[in-house]
C-alpha cells in the first residue's frame, strides 16, 4: 500500500469519528489515570450508558497532564465543543452521563474547561487556564486527544508525513535538518542531536544500531511513559528517521518493564507500522529496511546510562564502561551506535513534519524547542507539563503549577532528578536551559522537577537523593560506590543531630572527589545534590550540626513534641491517640509527653484540636513543661 | 590469521619525556612501555581494561575532566601527564574510599615491618583481620599502590563488609572483606575461561562478586581452575594449601606432570615442600593459565604419605621393605636369565625423554629385544601410524597458540575442556575472536556451550561421518583442487572410494541428519584457516588408523595443512605421550621413528651402541598380554604404567600379569598394578629430578628438580642405569639427564639441535636439527615429510561390537576434569576427590526410566567381559543407547568392560565401544 492510500484511509476514519453522530466519551486511561481510578469510571460510564440506551463512542486515551485532576474525561456532544471534566468519581461520572448526555446540564461545576472554539457558559477555555496557557504542548500535542492504540488517529494528525519527507531527502540533509532545528539531547545532557547522528552516520562500519532510551528512572519522572503511553507513534517516527538518517538496519528500545502499558502500546504500535509498511523490509518502498526489538529493563536506575544499557541490551549486567571509544564508534556489540532518548526521538520526528524553521522559534538563544517536566513535589498543581525552553523557574512553579501547596512558602526545586540540584528562591528567575541550570549547580536532567516548600529540610531531603544513589550504584568504581555510601553515611548522622565540625567541608571534599573521578555520567552527577544545598543551604546543615536543629522541623532526632501547659484543655484525644502510650493526663489535667517514650510521629499535634493548638513542634529548644499531669489552670 | 601488519609508530608526551609506541597501544601501555609507573588495580594485561578502580587517571592535554590510562587509546601529539599534586591527591581520596571498606593496618601502619617475626604465633587464627594474619602480606598489590601515592591517615568512618569468609571450594577461600571489586576474577572467568560462573552481584554498596543466587561455586559451573585467585590483587582469594607455612623461599620453574600441554608452574617451595604450583605467564604455552590439577592436583601428592620411599621385595607372597642393594641385586640376578624376547619392557608416557631412551636402550642392548612399548599403544598409536603414511611425519602439525587464530576448528573425539583444559582456552578464545566451531562428538561436551555445530554422530561411525563432510565438500566444488594438484597423491583413488559415502547412507549410520554434515562440511571448507583437533575418541577404535587417515584426507583435500592455523592436530593425552614415542620406546622404531628392520639404521645404532641389535620389531603392549598367555614372555619390567586399570578387558590383563615369572614395577605409588609385582622400585616424582617433556605440539620443555626426592626413591634413570651396569650394559653411566640428551641428540635427527643449555633459553619444537635451528612450529609448510600428502581410500568399518538384545547400550569411555588416567596421582589429593569422589555412569534419561535407574542409584554395568558397579549419573549429555564412564576409579574400574579388540595396522585397542547392559541393584 502506498502511503497516500494509507494516509487517506486514515483521514476518512478520522473525520468519521469527528462528524460522528453519536456522543463521544475520551477517558484519561494512561497509567497515571488508570491509578486514579480511570478503569472505574470507565466501568461506570459504560454501565450508565447502557442503563439510559445511550450509544456512545469511548476512546481511552492517553495523559492529558493535569494529574491534580485526575481522573479525567472529555466529552463531546456533536455540535459542541470538547469539555474536559476533572476530579471525577464513579457516581460522578454516572451522574454526568444523566445530566449532560441525557438532560443536556453541561454540569459547569465539574468542568474544567472546554477545548474548541465555540462557548459554553459557565466553562472556561481549557488553554486560557494558567496551568495551560504559559505551555507549548507540541510533543503531547497527540496526548489525550487521539486513540494511542490506533495508528490511523496519529497519521490523520501528520504522522509520519516527517518520515515520508525523510525517505526522499538525503541522510545528510536530514542530518542538517536536525542541526539547524538545535535540538540538543532531551536524555539531560544536552549534546546537540545532529552532531551526534553526524558521527555515527559517519562512523566506519557497516552494520550500525539505534537505541531508543525508554528506561526512565529518576525518582518523580514520568514524561516517556505519558508519551509513550500517549502517542508510541510520534516516538516510532523519530526512530525510523534516524535509522534512515545513520545508517542503522536494527534498532532497539531500552523500556523499564515497570512500564507494562507502555511496552504493550509499543508492540501494539510496531505491529501496526508493520501491517502499514512503515517498518520492516523495504520501508514505503523506499528500499531502507529497518527493524525494531524491545528490550525489557529490570529495574537497574544505572541502565538508563547509555553505556550500561548496551551492556544490559547485550545480556550482561549493565554496568557503565569508559568511552572513548564513544557508542557512535563502538557501541552495542562493538558496532557504531546512535542512542536518544525517548523525548529526543519525538522532537526529531516533529522536526521533519513541520521543519527546522518551525521548531526553532521555540526555547532561548541556545535551547531550541520544548521541554516536558514532571511537575511534582509541593505544587498545588502538579502534572505533566510542556514549556520553552527560556521560561523562567518561577513561571514554570507560580503560573503553571499554581504556586506552593497549602500557601506555605517556596524553598527550592529539584532539577535533574537523583543527578541534579536544588536551586532556592534566588534561582526563581533563572531562565529553565542546559546552560543556566549548570551555571546553577543542577542539570536540566530528563525532566524531573521536585518542589520543596518551607517545611523541607534540606539535609533531608539530600539524604534522600543520596540513600537512591547509592543504593542504585552499580558498583563498578570505587568513588561511586563507596563515596555515595560515605556522603550518605555523614548526611545520615547530622540528621541524627551527630553531626561534628568539619562535616560540611568533608562532604564537600568528598562530593568533589566522586564528581571528578566516577566512571560515568550517574557517578560524576550524584554528588550534585550535596554540593548545591550546600551552596544554597548551608545554614541549615550549620543549625544541624552546631545547634543540633533542624529549622525544618523534620529530622526526628533533632525535634521534640512539648503539650503547652496553658493551653491544653484536658480533653485526652491525644492521649488515647499517642500510639506508643507516650501521654500521660486525664480529665482536666495538663497532659504531659514522655520525651524518653515519645517516638516523635506528629500524631498529638495531628489530633490536637486546632481551637487549642497546645502541642507545640520545637528543634534546638526546650519547653518548660510540669513533669506530671497538673490540673488545669493552676500555674508551674 | 596471523598478518603481519605495518603498524603505524606515533609519538606522544608522558610527563615530558617523549614516547613513541605503536597505534592501538593504550596510554598506561605507552607509559609502561617507557617505564612510567601509572598505579593501577584492577587492570591486568591479560584482560580486557574495564577502568574501573580510578587509580590510572591521567591528565591529558585537551580532554575534559580525568580520562584513565588504561582504557584512553594512546593518539599522535597526546600530551599526558601522571603524576600531578592534582592526581595524587585525588587518587589518594580514592585509595582512601577503597580502605574504608577494606581491613587496612597493615598497609597504613607504620610498625608493620617489626610485626613480622611474629607471624609464625598468630597464624593459627583462622580469619584475616590485619597486618599480621594477611595471606597477601608483601604480595598485594594494594600494598604497592598505598605506598606510591603516600596514604598514610584514613579519615573516613571504616563501613567493614561483615562478609562471612567462603569456604565452598576445596582449594581457596574466598573472603569479599578483602575485596576492591576490581573485577579481575570476573573478568579472568569470563574472558579467558569462557567460563563466567562469577559476576557481581547486588548494587550499590552491597555490591560483590558471587555465584547466581548464591549458590555454590560448583553448582555455578566453577572449574576450580584457579585463574581468579592467581589474579586477584588482593587477599580476598587465596589458596588454603600452604596457607599458613609462610612465604616462599624459592621457586622453580617446571613442566606440569598431568596432560599433553605441558603448562609451566612455577613450584614455590619452602625448605624441602612444594607449598603451591602458580602457572607461568611469560614465555610460556599456558600464558598463566592452568587447570585445577595443575594447580591444585600437584602439592598433595608429591608430599604424600603413600608414597613409595623404599624398594619393595615380595617374601612369602608379600611385599616388604628392603634396600636399594638388595632389591637391584635380585632385579639384575633375575634378568639375567629373561634375556631376549622373553623379556619385555614397558615404558611411560609419564617418564622423561631421557628414561624412556635408557628403556629402550636398555631392553635392546641390554635385554637384546624389541620388546618394549609404552602406554601411548594406549591412545595414540593409530596417530603415529595414520599420519606417518599421510603426511610423513607422526606429531601435532600446528602449535597451541596459532588456535586462537583459526577461522574454523573441527574437534572431534576430543573432550577438550576436560582432557586438555588449556588448549580448550585457546578454542574459546579463537571462537570469542569470531572463528567458527565445530564439535564432533557423541555427547554434549562443554565445547557444545561455544560450537557452531555440533555432530552428535554414533560412537564408532567417525570415518562415515568425515568421508561424508569430504563428499560435500567434493561435490561442491569447495576442495582446494590446486593445492592437492600440487602438494598431494592418490587423490583418484581416494575421490573412488567416496562414492559409498553419499549424505543418505551416511546419515543413516552415524545418525546426524545429513543437512547438518553438509552444513559443517561448508564451514570447514569455506572458513580458512581451518584447524583440527581430536582425541583418543579418534584413535581408540578398531580402526582407529583409519579415522586418523580420514581427517588427514579432510585437512588435504581443503588445503588446511602446512600453514598456520591449519592442520591435523592430536592431543596427546599424558604429558610425555609424543616424547616417549619419539625417544624409542616403541617396539619398531629407534629414536624419531628409525625403523629396526633397517639396516642403515640398525648400523649405526650398533655403531653408536657398541653391540649388535636385532632387526625383527617386538611386541606391543597389547599384545604381550597374549604372549604372556602363550609362555613367550615371562618378564616384565614396568615403569609408571598402571595395566591392571588402562588395559581393556582389564580382568584378563590381571591375569596374565599373575602367570608372569617375575614382574618389577617402578612407581611413585603402590598402584594397583604394583601391588602384584615381585620387586616394587620407588621412583622420584616429576618435581624430584630433571629432565624433559616432550608436549603434544612437539615442544621439549625441561622439568627441573625442585626438591630432594621422597624418602629413598630414586630418579628412574638412576634406576635403569643401575640395573643396566649390574647387568653388564655400557653406555649407562650418567650422571645427570643433561648428558642422556646430548646422546639422544647425537642419534635422533629431529632432536639433533636439542640441548639443556638451549633449553635454558627456551623451550623448542621438534624438528631441530642442529644447534643453529630455532625449531619448527608448523610441520609441512610448503612440503609434505615424506614429499606428497598421501590421500587414503577409505571403506566404513563398524564398531567390533554393536549393541545386541542381550547388550542393549553403547559404553563410551573418557576423562572428567578433575581425574587423570587411573588416579594414581588425582586420586590422592583431597579437594579432587571431593569434586569428584566416585566413578559414575552417565546414562540417558530414556535409557534409565524404563530401567527403573533415578539419578545416584547404584547399578550393575555388564558387558561381555565383566561386570562393574556405579552409581548412576541420568543426564542427557549423553544421547540414547549410549552411556559413559571414566576410567579414574578403580573402584569402578571401567576397562573390565571394555573390549580388547585392536586396531590391525596400530594395535591400539577398541576403548571407545563396547556393547553393555545396564541393571538395577537393589540397596539395602
Amino acid at each position: 500500500m502506498a502511503f497516500e492510500e494509507i494516509h487517506s484511509r486514515a483521514i476518512s476514519e478520522w473525520e468519521s469519528l469527528q462528524s460522528s453522530s453519536k456522543p463521544r466519551i475520551l477517558v484519561g486511561a494512561g497509567t497515571c489515570g488508570r491509578a486514579a481510578g480511570a478503569l472505574g469510571i470507565l466501568e461506570a460510564i459504560n454501565k450508565e450508558l447502557t442503563q439510559r440506551k445511550v450509544e456512545a463512542v469511548i476512546t481511552q486515551v492517553g495523559c492529558l497532564g493535569l494529574c491534580y485532576a485526575e481522573p479525567m474525561i472529555g466529552i463531546i456532544k456533536p455540535g459542541y465543543p470538547q469539555i474536559i471534566y476533572g476530579n471525577l468519581t464513579p457516581k460522578l461520572a454516572a451522574q454526568l452521563i444523566d445530566d449532560y448526555l441525557v438532560s443536556d446540564n453541561p454540569r459547569p461545576d465539574l468542568a474544567l474547561g472546554y477545548i474548541g472554539d465555540s462557548k459554553i457558559n459557565g466553562i472556561p477555555n481549557l488553554f486560557e487556564l494558567p496551568v495551560l496557557k504559559p505551555q507549548v504542548r507540541i510533543i503531547l500535542r497527540n496526548c489525550g486527544f487521539i486513540d494511542p492504540e490506533n495508528i490511523n488517529h496519529y497519521i490523520a494528525n501528520e504522522g509520519y508525513s516527517g518520515l515520508v519527507k525523510a525517505l526522499k531527502m538525503t541522510p545528510e540533509a536530514i542530518i542538517e535538518e536536525i542541526k539547524k532545528s538545535g535540538l540538543r539531547g532531551r536524555g539531560g545532557a544536552g549534546f546537540s542531536t545532529g552532531q551526534k547522528w553526524d558521527s555515527c552516520r559517519t562512523a566506519p562500519g557497516g552494520e550500525k544500531y539505534i537505541i531508543c532510551n525508554a528506561d526512565e528512572g529518576d525518582p518523580g519522572a514520568f514524561m516517556n511513559r505519558a508519551l509513550l503511553e500517549g502517542d508510541p507513534h510520534s516516538v516510532l517516527e523519530g526512530i525510523v528517521i534516524g535509522a534512515y538518517a545513520i545508517g542503522a538496519n536494527q534498532g532497539y528500545i531500552y523500556c523499564r518493564a515497570e512500564y507494562p502499558l507502555a511496552l504493550e502500546r509499543l508492540r501494539l504500535a510496531l505491529h501496526q507500522m508493520e501491517e502499514c509498511g512503515l517498518i520492516g523490509d523495504n520501508i514505503l518502498d523506499s528500499g531502507f529496511n529497518f527493524h525494531i526489538k524491545i528490550k525489557e529493563g529490570a529495574g537497574a536506575f544505572v541502565c538508563g546510562e547509555e553505556t550500561a544499557l548496551m551492556a544490559s541490551i547485550e545480556g550482561k549486567r549493565g554496568m557503565p564502561r569508559p568511552r572513548p571509544p564513544f557508542p557512535a564508534i563502538s557501541g552495542l556489540w562493538g558496532k557504531p551506535t546512535n542512542i536518544n532518548n525517548v523525548e529526543t526521538w519525538a522532537n526529531a520526528a516533529l522536526i521533519l513534519q513541520r521543519g527546522s524553521e518551525w521548531y526553532a522559534q521555540y526555547g532561548s538563544e541556545r535551547s531550541k524547542g520544548t521541554k516536558t517536566f514532571a511537575l511534582v513535589g509541593k505544587v498545588e498543581l502538579t502534572g505533566l507539563i510542556e514549556v520553552p525552553l527560556g521560561i523562567t523557574l518561577g513561571e514554570i512553579i507560580y503560573d503553571i503549577g499554581g504556586g506552593i501547596l497549602k500557601g506555605k512558602g517556596f524553598k527550592a526545586v529539584q532539577t535533574g532528578g537523583p543527578s541534579g540540584g536544588c536551586l532556592p528562591a534566588s534561582m526563581l528567575n533563572s531562565p529553565v536551559d542546559y546552560e543556566s541550570l549548570t551555571a546553577a549547580g543542577s542539570i536540566m536532567g530528563s525532566g524531573g522537577m521536585i518542589v520543596a516548600d518551607e517545611d523541607t529540610c534540606m539535609v533531608d531531603l539530600t539524604k534522600y537523593f543520596l540513600s537512591f544513589t547509592q543504593a542504585e550504584s552499580c558498583g563498578k568504581c570505587p568513588p561511586c560506590r563507596v563515596g555515595t555510601r560515605q556522603m550518605l553515611g555523614i548526611l545520615e548522622r547530622i540528621t541524627q543531630g551527630e553531626g561534628k565540625p568539619g562535616d560540611i567541608e568533608q562532604l564537600e571534599k568528598l562530593a568533589n572527589t566522586v564528581k571528578q573521578s566516577a566512571l560515568c555520567g550517574l557517578g560524576q552527577t550524584a554528588p550534585n545534590p550535596v554540593l548545591t544545598t550546600i551552596r544554597y543551604f548551608r545554614d541549615e546543615y550549620e543549625a544541624h550540626i552546631n545547634e543540633k536543629r533542624c529549622p525544618a522541623l523534620v529530622c526526628k532526632d533533632l525535634i521534640s513534641f512539648y503539650i503547652l501547659p496553658d493551653k491544653c484543655q484536658g480533653c485526652m484525644i491525644c492521649l488515647r491517640n499517642c500510639p506508643v502510650e507516650a501521654i500521660s493526663g486525664g480529665k482536666r489535667l495538663v497532659h504531659v509527653i514522655d520525651q524518653d517514650k515519645c517516638v516523635k510521629c506528629g500524631t498529638c499535634l495531628d489530633v490536637c484540636p486546632p481551637r487549642f493548638a497546645a502541642v507545640a513542634k520545637v528543634s534546638g529548644e526546650q519547653i518548660e513543661v510540669p513533669q506530671q499531669p497538673t490540673p488545669i489552670g493552676k500555674s508551674v | 590469521m596471523v598478518i603481519s601488519q605495518e603498524t603505524k609508530i606515533i609519538n606522544l608526551a608522558i610527563d615530558g619525556q617523549p614516547v613513541k609506541t605503536k597505534e592501538g597501544t593504550t596510554v598506561l601501555e605507552s607509559a609502561q612501555q617507557a617505564g612510567i609507573y601509572i598505579p593501577t588495580l584492577c587492570y591486568h594485561h591479560s584482560l580486557t581494561p574495564s577502568g574501573s578502580c580510578r587509580m590510572c587517571i591521567v591528565e591529558i592535554e585537551g580532554m575534559r575532566g580525568f580520562s584513565t590510562a588504561c582504557t584512553t587509546p594512546a593518539i599522535e601529539g597526546m600530551v599526558v601527564k601522571t603524576n600531578t599534586p592534582q592526581l595524587q591527591e585525588l587518587r589518594r581520596d580514592i585509595l582512601e574510599l577503597i580502605l574504608s571498606e577494606h581491613p587496612y593496618a597493615c598497609l597504613i601502619c607504620d610498625r608493620k615491618e617489626h610485626c613480622e617475626p611474629f607471624h609464625i604465633t598468630l597464624r593459627k587464627q583462622a580469619e584475616t583481620t590485619g597486618c599480621t594474619m594477611c595471606p597477601k602480606n608483601g604480595r598485594c598489590e594494594l600494598q604497592k599502590v598505598v605506598d606510591y601515592v603516600g596514604l598514610t591517615e584514613i579519615r573516613l568512618a571504616p563501613s567493614r563488609r561483615e562478609a562471612p569468609i567462603l569456604k565452598d571450594s576445596p582449594f581457596f577461600d574466598r573472603d569479599y572483606n578483602l575485596c576492591i571489586l576490581c573485577g579481575r576474577c570476573i573478568q579472568v572467568c569470563q574472558e579467558v575461561r569462557g567460563i563466567g560462573a562469577i559476576a557481581f552481584t547486588y548494587r550499590g554498596s552491597r555490591t560483590l562478586p558471587g555465584t547466581a543466587f548464591d549458590k555454590s561455586l560448583q553448582d555455578s559451573g566453577c572449574q576450580f581452575c584457579g585463574a581468579c585467585v592467581d589474579i586477584c590483587p588482593t587477599a580476598a582469594l587465596t589458596e588454603r594449601s600452604g596457607r599458613w607455612r609462610g612465604l616462599p623461599e624459592r621457586s622453580v620453574i617446571t613442566t606440569c606432570p598431568y596432560c599433553g600441554v605441558g603448562c609451566q608452574l612455577s613450584l614455590e617451595i619452602k625448605g624441602n615442600r612444594i607449598l603451591r604450583t602458580v602457572p607461568v605467564m611469560e614465555n610460556s604455552v599456558n600464558s598463566g593459565q592452568a587447570c585445577v590439577k595443575g594447580r591444585f592436583g600437584i602439592t598433595e601428592f608429591v608430599h604424600h604419605p603413600q608414597r613409595l620411599t623404599m624398594p619393595l621385595i615380595r617374601k612369602n607372597g608379600k611385599l616388604v621393605e628392603a634396600s636399594w642393594e638388595e632389591a637391584l641385586d635380585l632385579v639384575t640376578e633375575k634378568l639375567a636369565s629373561y634375556k631376549g624376547d622373553e623379556f619385555a619392557f614397558i615404558a611411560s608416557g609419564k617418564c622423561t625423554n631421557e628414561e624412556n631412551y635408557l628403556a629402550q636402550k636398555f631392553t635392546r642392548t641390554v635385554m637384546a629385544t624389541n620388546n618394549i612399548d609404552t602406554s601411548a599403544r594406549l591412545c595414540h598409536a593409530p596417530t603415529v601410524a595414520g599420519l606417518a603414511q599421510a603426511f610423513g611425519s607422526s606429531a601435532t602439525t600446528n602449535s597451541i597458540s596459532e588456535i586462537r587464530s583459526a577461522a574454523c576448528i573441527l574437534v572431534v573425539g576430543s573432550n577438550t575442556s576436560s582432557t586438555h583444559p588449556v588448549i580448550a582456552l585457546e578454542i574459546k578464545r579463537a571462537v570469542q575472536n569470531g572463528g567458527k566451531l565445530i564439535v564432533a562428538d557423541p555427547r554434549d561436551i562443554e565445547l557444545c556451550r561455544y560450537a557452531d555445530i555440533w555432530l552428535s554422530h554414533s560412537p564408532g561411525t567417525d570415518v562415515a561421518l568425515l568421508m561424508g563432510m569430504m563428499r560435500v565438500i567434493f561435490d561442491e566444488g569447495l576442495a582446494d583442487l590446486a593445492f592437492i594438484k600440487e602438494y598431494c597423491e592418490n587423490f583418484d583413488a581416494f575421490k573412488k572410494s567416496l562414492k559409498n559415502f553419499n549424505l543418505d547412507s551416511v546419515e543413516k549410520v552415524t545418525c546426524v541428519p545429513g543437512d547438518k554434515i553438509a552444513e559443517a562440511a561448508r564451514l570447514y571448507a569455506t572458513y580458512k584457516p581451518a584447524s583440527i583437533i581430536y582425541g583418543t575418541g579418534i584413535t581408540q577404535h578398531s580402526h582407529g588408523t583409519d579415522n586418523v587417515l580420514a581427517l588427514a584426507n579432510l585437512a588435504m583435500l581443503t588445503g588446511n595443512i602446512g600453514k598456520p592455523s591449519t592442520g591435523v592436530n592430536p592431543l596427546s593425552g599424558q604429558n610425555n605421550v609424543q616424547g616417549a614415542c619419539d625417544t624409542g620406546a616403541l617396539p619398531d622404531v629407534y629414536t624419531a621413528y628409525q625403523s629396526v628392520d633397517n639396516p642403515d639404521i640398525q648400523k649405526k645404532f650398533e655403531i653408536a651402541w657398541g653391540c649388535s641389535l636385532s632387526a625383527s620389531p617386538g611386541l606391543a603392549v597389547t599384545e604381550i598380554r597374549d604372549a604372556i598367555y602363550k609362555g613367550e614372555v615371562k618378564a616384565i619390567y614396568l615403569m609408571g604404567g598402571n595395566p591392571v586399570l588402562s588395559e581393556p578387558d582389564a580382568k584378563h590383563a590381571q591375569e596374565a600379569l599373575n602367570k608372569l615369572e617375575f614382574l618389577v614395577v617402578q612407581d611413585i605409588f603402590l598402584s594397583e598394578t604394583a601391588q602384584l609385582a615381585d620387586v616394587v622400585l620407588p621412583a622420584a616424582s616429576f618435581a624430584e629430578k630433571d629432565g624433559t617433556f616432550t608436549n603434544t605440539e612437539r615442544r621439549i620443555q625441561r622439568i627441573r628438580k625442585a626438591i630432594e626426592p621422597a624418602g629413598n626413591s630414586k630418579p628412574d634413570w638412576w634406576i635403569i642405569c643401575q640395573i643396566a651396569g649390574r647387568l653388564g650394559g655400557k653406555g649407562f653411566s650418567f650422571e645427570h639427564p643433561s648428558q642422556i640428551m646430548s646422546e639422544i641428540a647425537s642419534l635422533t635427527p629431529s632432536y639433533g639441535g636439542v640441548s639443556y643449555q638451549r633449553l635454558e633459553e627456551g623451550a623448542m619444537q621438534w624438528p631441530c636439527p642442529d644447534d643453529a635451528h630455532p625449531g619448527t612450529s608448523i610441520l609441512h609448510a610448503g612440503k609434505f615429510a615424506r614429499g606428497k600428502g598421501k590421500f587414503s581410500p577409505l571403506i566404513y568399518k563398524s564398531p567390533c561390537e554393536l549393541p545386541d538384545k542381550e547388550y542393549p547400550l553403547v559404553l563410551t569411555t573418557g576423562s572428567s576434569l578433575y581425574h587423570f588416567r587411573t588416579g594414581t596421582m588425582t586420586r590422592k589429593i583431597t579437594g579432587l576427590n571431593a569434586i569428584e569422589p566416585e566413578g559414575v555412569i552417565e546414562i540417558n534419561p530414556v535409557d534409565a526410566c524404563p530401567l527403573k535407574i533415578s539419578d545416584g542409584s547404584k547399578v550393575k554395568v555388564v558387558s561381555r567381559r565383566g561386570e562393574v558397579i556405579a552409581r548412576a549419573k541420568v543426564t542427557e549429555k549423553s544421547p540414547p543407547k549410549v552411556v559413559f564412564m571414566t576410567s579414574h576409579f578403580a573402584e569402578s574400574a571401567v576397562n573390565i568392560l571394555t573390549n580388547p579388540v585392536l586396531d590391525p595396522i596400530s594395535k591400539t585397542p577398541e576403548l571407545k565401544v563396547c556393547a553393555i547392559r545396564v541393571e538395577e541393584v537393589q540397596e539395602l
